[in-house]
């Protein structure tokens, strides 16, 4: 936080109206527990900051998150949260680092623009997981909404129940794996990365075509599936892109770069 | 961006005003210029009529006082040259009314009469609707019609962020589907194909009362109902025929249904217990109105759910 003028900003140079953490984590040794139940995003974030950044916790858990809205976003640093309850849209966006564990549901978007580290859920999550995820590894146990890694950069997406429409929509790079059913236009528009399927598929998009599994795949998928404890995984189906509508394969290393 | 929100109480009736307040006010942020409520109690042998007789922004203009004076004795007049006996009328906010009224009659001609007169609109007609909406948050309009300890079986509300047309009254949710008794639908979300649906229905003889696409699902409903359909069967037709990114509530006397586009755009979260059913854009709405975490789930795309009352 600068201090210019008497007006605060924060590390992005915004104004920031209140900077004052609550205060009121309940911190012991290396854990700490932040009781969400009265507090407003924006105090929420602050202390979770708090205690991550200042105090050096490694260990946090936020009970009675209430489904509040931008939950654990920009936190950029190692470190485990685990949420009591089920957080709002846009959770956990925007983090380089840590392993989150969400004991309940997701609204939309959880894990946007993630870097690296883990978000699993318990619960079903909305539209939008992990939308733009750009590394790390997000795990849903239960279903996932319409364009779940819509624009996936990279990284891992696992759903063990059904994803809806679009899923991996205009996605360039990383992976999916869906254990449950797909719903119409899969992997629209992908430009890269790969799609697995253990259940129906209602429909594949524009230029996403089925591809043979090789000791690859089975290798990363058992990998994945034995890093999070997800038992053994189904018979799974694989798509990537036909290439078609974007073949980045003729571009120079500088010009992919660009567009992705 | 909208918020819409829609409860049921399968054991009898609820304080359904405070607990759709608190729903629609976790969402303001999805909308600040309109609240709406429409809210179903027991069936009354009256029918209830809530009209307005001018919009909120009009009322401090020059005179209004004599003029809303002069429009509300047409009304009575109107109501009694029609052949409905006036049983109470209450005058809610200066510009808004809740009359109740003994009528057997075809409810489209009393409409009609009633909004013949200048300023004057029927926000719902039947024998358990009543649509309550104004200007401002959730808490305001609850305040401005004392909708605290309202009660009812079941009701669907929406908060409004004025994108495409103006901050009045005409373009708030909930709307009714002039002239069907007890029909009500909210929606979040476009319809690209409004204007030919619109003249569809206009050349069929329906009117409208507003320029906003939401209003012509109301009535394409409430018409096949008409026509003998069930309703979760309309609802699946609007699905064909209606293009653009929707999720929608209806709610009729007995029923209360959802529909979402083939897309998924728009987003709803449902809660069903054995008593309650509770549903909104964003699970906030329904964390405000049970408080503890529950289980919830987001209905998939093209996915049409009814509920009797």
């Amino acid at each position: 936080m600068n201090t210019k003028s008497g007006v605060v900003y924060d590390a992005r140079g915004l104004v920031e109206p209140d900077p004052e953490p609550p205060m009121t984590a309940v911190i012991d040794g290396d854990t700490a527990v932040i009781d969400a139940t009265d507090l407003t995003t924006r105090k929420i974030n602050l202390e979770l900051k708090r205690i991550v950044y200042d105090e050096g916790v490694n260990d946090v858990t936020i009970v009675n998150p209430g489904s509040k809205h931008s939950l654990g976003v920009g936190i950029l640093k190692r470190c485990r949260i685990t949420f009591e309850g089920s957080p709002g849209w846009y959770a956990c966006g925007l983090i380089d680092g840590p392993e989150v564990q969400i004991n309940g549901r997701v609204g939309w978007a959880l894990g946007e623009n993630m870097m690296s580290g883990s978000i699993v859920v318990e619960g079903p999550a909305g539209s939008l997981t992990g939308a733009a995820l750009r590394g790390g590894d997000i795990v849903v146990k239960g279903n996932v909404g319409a364009r779940t890694g819509i624009d996936q950069k990279g990284g891992t997406i696992i759903t063990l129940g059904k994803a809806g429409i679009n899923t991996g929509f205009m996605m360039q790079r990383g992976r999916q794996i869906i254990c449950g059913d797909a719903n119409d236009g899969l992997g629209d528009s992908m430009y890269d990365g790969f799609i697995y399927v253990g259940g129906r598929i209602a429909s594949l998009g524009v230029d996403c075509v089925p591809a043979e599994m090789d000791e690859s795949d089975h290798e990363f998928i058992n990998r994945k599936f034995e890093i999070h404890d997800l038992g053994t995984p189904p018979e799974l189906q694989k798509f990537e892109c036909g290439k078609v509508l974007h073949n980045y394969d003729a571009l120079e290393p500088s010009e992919r770069k660009l567009v992705l | 961006m909208c918020g819409i929100a829609g409860i049921i109480h399968r054991d009898g009736a609820a304080r359904i005003g405070d607990e759709l307040t608190a729903m629609l006010n976790s969402m303001k942020h999805r909308g600040p210029d309109s609240t709406g409520y429409a809210i179903y109690g027991p069936a009354d042998e009256m029918v209830i009529v809530r009209f307005v007789l001018a919009e909120p922004n009009d009322f401090t203009g020059f005179g209004m006082d004599e003029k809303l004076e002069r429009n509300r004795a047409e009304v009575e007049s109107r109501l009694a040259k029609i052949g409905a006996e006036v049983a109470t009328i209450q005058n809610e906010t200066g510009y808004a009314f809740r009359a109740t009224i003994r009528y057997g009659g075809d409810l489209k001609p009393l409409a009609d009469y009633l909004e013949d007169i200048p300023g004057c609109k029927v926000l719902s007609l039947g024998s358990s609707l009543e649509i309550i909406k104004d200007l401002g948050d959730a808490a305001t309009v609850l305040e401005q019609y004392s909708l605290a300890g309202l009660t009812g079986t079941h009701a669907i509300g929406h908060v409004r962020m004025a994108t495409e047309s103006d901050v009045d009254l005409a373009s708030a949710h909930p709307y009714w589907a002039y002239p069907f008794a007890d029909v009500a639908v909210v929606h979040n979300g476009q319809l690209t194909n409004y204007h030919s649906w619109r003249r569809r229905l206009e050349r069929m003889g329906h009117r409208f009362q507003s320029e906003c696409d939401s209003e012509i699902i109301a009535v394409y409903l409430a018409q096949q109902l008409e026509d003998g359909l069930p309703l979760e069967t309309a609802m699946k037709h609007s699905q064909d025929d209606f293009d653009g990114v929707y999720t929608y509530l209806v709610a009729t006397g007995s029923e209360l249904g959802i529909a979402k586009d083939e897309m998924a755009a728009k987003p709803l979260v449902l809660m069903e217990t054995e008593n309650l059913v509770a549903m909104a854009s964003e699970e906030i709405a329904i964390r405000a109105l049970v408080g503890t975490e529950v289980e919830t789930r987001d209905p998939f795309e093209r996915e049409v759910l009814t509920w009797q009352v």
